[in-house]
């Protein structure tokens, strides 16, 4: 008997003993969420690949078979002016994966929010730090392995005025080095205040446009500018038109 | 007895995780009185299991499309992994190049990698062969599948990072271990230089280092014997027409300017220069003699060429024989694992 209860025993404090510390009860709130929702535009219309014909400034036509940017180094302004920084947040948009147009902010702080600022492309410092992962991974085909540095952006697709024989015009925009930096910080403020609070989730939609790529300040023919490989002059020209393709379309939040 | 067992019970009940066992750290040792490297495995520490699993990786054909090719095709510890006879290397489905592959060791002091320094970082620089379609022509999907369904690469992979996730991160961390511990520093100049047992140098060797030291140490500086800068060097551009450095910055200044490479282990890495053109160190000797090619950025330094007496070169050479390392292309610890 006496040997019984001490099992009992054991049992007992064993159960107690593999129960986490402490566990209190789960707050009755949740934390708010926040996610970037990208839109990709070519001037009206909503993106569509392959299929869909399109006209640029300069008059040519053309249509989109793969289309990604980077997005970095996110930066959420309030309205007092103090911010929070999406620390080491890289992702990759890619018009064909839909899922990659949702980025969700972790651990967003409460605030009311009135701007967004981040980089189109990735910082200086990942592109000389060595192997990544994540959204980094050179496996996306967005890392150039003969000229060290990822690739920000890039826009491929087909058009009658290319002069190659498949006409096809590739833009692959890379650099960030000193005169070839083609990194692009992009500020959008909101429409309305992002009101960010417990059990809150904020959607932020932020359109790109095509058909930026091709105007302001240089007007871009694809027939003299087929392709952007190499970074220099042609990525400088095409990055400094796309700088201002972003535009903030709404700011939605729900409380649960 | 009995309350020991139920305790020891207890705490193993409280760690449903085995642990796993912590991989052995490696010291990487900096030769005496080299400078400071310029990788020194940050992020990525270094360990028996990772350099042990780099090397594993650096003789496997299947990170190669054809699964025929792997780093040591072309880099053959023999040859100071470098490929001995070969002006240009020979990648998947026997497709040639426009380069001579360098000779490995001491990467870790390398500011840039490849002839034109277009890559940044020892980490990354596989990804270049591995992708490139004359070389390996594979991509890290295909990679991460092949040795996923090995039954020993999950096990090696968990044994360094703690679990059996693969990914191109990994695989270039662990290559970029074994890579990094590539050193060459047992050459009897070295021994010389730090005054050990085996570097006593002959009287023509020590003219030699002196005509060396006088004429060729300004870019081959010790003691890497090379500055990592990039150098036209004279060298007429062939019908391949490679612009070198140019290529990468756009930089007309930049025009077929190469790396500057190291003149250890020359003994092993014969042909010589980005694309092998000379096979002996006469050639060699006889380019900056006569050879010179001049053009808009051709270096400054070889505008009048190197002009040695007959005797002069004679010793120069001998000089350069006592930069082979021995114990370097016969190190068992780089060898592949059969």
């Amino acid at each position: 008997m006496k040997k019984f209860v001490g099992v009992l025993l054991l049992i007992v404090l064993f159960s107690m003993g593999c129960r986490k510390k402490d566990d209190p009860k789960p707050p009755v709130t949740n934390p708010p969420s926040l996610s970037l929702s990208f839109k990709n535009m070519v001037g009206s219309d909503t993106l569509t690949l392959e299929t869909a014909s399109y006209k640029n400034a300069h008059g040519d036509t053309f249509n989109v078979s793969m289309y990604k940017y980077y997005i970095s180094n996110i930066v959420l302004t309030k309205e007092d002016g103090t911010t929070f920084t999406d620390t080491n947040g890289y992702y990759l948009v890619d018009a064909e994966k839909p899922l990659s147009r949702e980025i969700k902010i972790n651990n967003i702080a409460s605030g009311s929010y009135t701007k967004i600022q981040f980089l189109v492309g990735v910082d200086s410092i990942r592109n000389v730090s060595g192997a990544q992962t994540g959204a980094l991974d050179p496996f996306y085909g967005m890392f150039w392995d003969w000229n060290s540095g990822y690739i920000m952006a890039k826009l491929e697709g087909t058009s009658p005025q290319s002069p190659n024989v498949s006409k096809q015009f590739v833009y692959h925009i890379g650099g960030f080095n000193g005169p070839d930096n083609v990194l692009k910080t992009v500020e959008l403020s909101f429409p309305n205040k992002a009101v960010v609070v417990s059990s809150s989730h904020t959607v932020i939609q932020i359109n790109s446009d095509i058909l930026e790529w091709f105007k302001t300040p240089s007007t871009v023919s694809i027939f003299n500018f087929p392709g952007a490989m190499n970074g220099g002059k042609p990525a400088r020209t095409l990055s400094d038109n796309y700088a201002d393709m972003f535009t903030v379309q709404s700011v939605t939040t729900t409380i649960e | 007895m009995y309350m020991m067992m139920v305790v020891a019970l207890g705490l193993y009940a409280c760690h449903p995780d085995p642990v796993v066992e912590a991989a052995k750290e490696i010291q990487f040792e900096i030769p005496k009185g080299w400078p400071q490297p310029v990788y020194q495995f940050e992020n990525n520490p270094l360990t028996v299991e990772g350099f042990e699993l780099g090397k594993k990786l650096f003789f496997d054909t299947r990170l190669s499309r054809t699964n025929t090719i792997s780093c040591g095709t072309c880099h053959q510890q023999f040859s100071a992994f470098a490929q001995i006879g070969h002006d240009v290397s020979h990648g998947v489905d026997d497709k040639i190049g426009i380069r001579n592959s360098p000779p490995l060791f001491n990467l870790n002091w390398h500011t840039r990698f490849f002839w034109d320094g277009g890559v940044n970082h020892l980490e990354v620089q596989p990804i270049n062969p591995i992708q490139n379609p004359v070389e390996m022509d594979e991509n890290f999907g295909n990679i991460i599948q092949k040795l996923k369904n090995d039954a020993d690469y999950p096990k090696r992979f968990a044994a360094v990072f703690g679990n059996d996730s693969i990914t191109s991160q990994r695989i270039l961390k662990t290559l970029a271990q074994f890579m990094g511990m590539l050193v060459s520093s047992h050459s009897k100049y070295d021994k010389y230089m730090r005054q050990e047992a085996g570097g006593e140098m002959t009287t023509a060797e020590l003219n030699g280092l002196q005509i060396f030291r006088n004429h060729c140490a300004a870019c081959h500086k010790e003691p890497l014997f090379s500055d990592f800068s990039f150098r036209n060097n004279g060298l007429k551009p062939s019908v391949v027409n490679d612009s070198g450095r140019g290529h990468v910055t756009l930089q007309p200044s930049d025009m077929y300017l190469f790396k500057v490479p190291s003149l250890r282990n020359l003994l092993y890495t014969s042909p010589y220069m980005h694309d092998g053109r000379f096979s002996t160190l006469e050639a060699v000797l006889n380019h900056y003699a006569t050879g010179i090619y001049s053009s808009a950025t051709l270096d400054p330094l070889l505008s009048n060429g190197i002009n040695l007496t007959p005797q002069e070169r004679k010793d120069l050479l001998a000089f350069l024989q006592t930069l082979n390392d021995e114990e370097f292309i016969r190190n068992k610890r780089f060898q592949e694992q059969r």
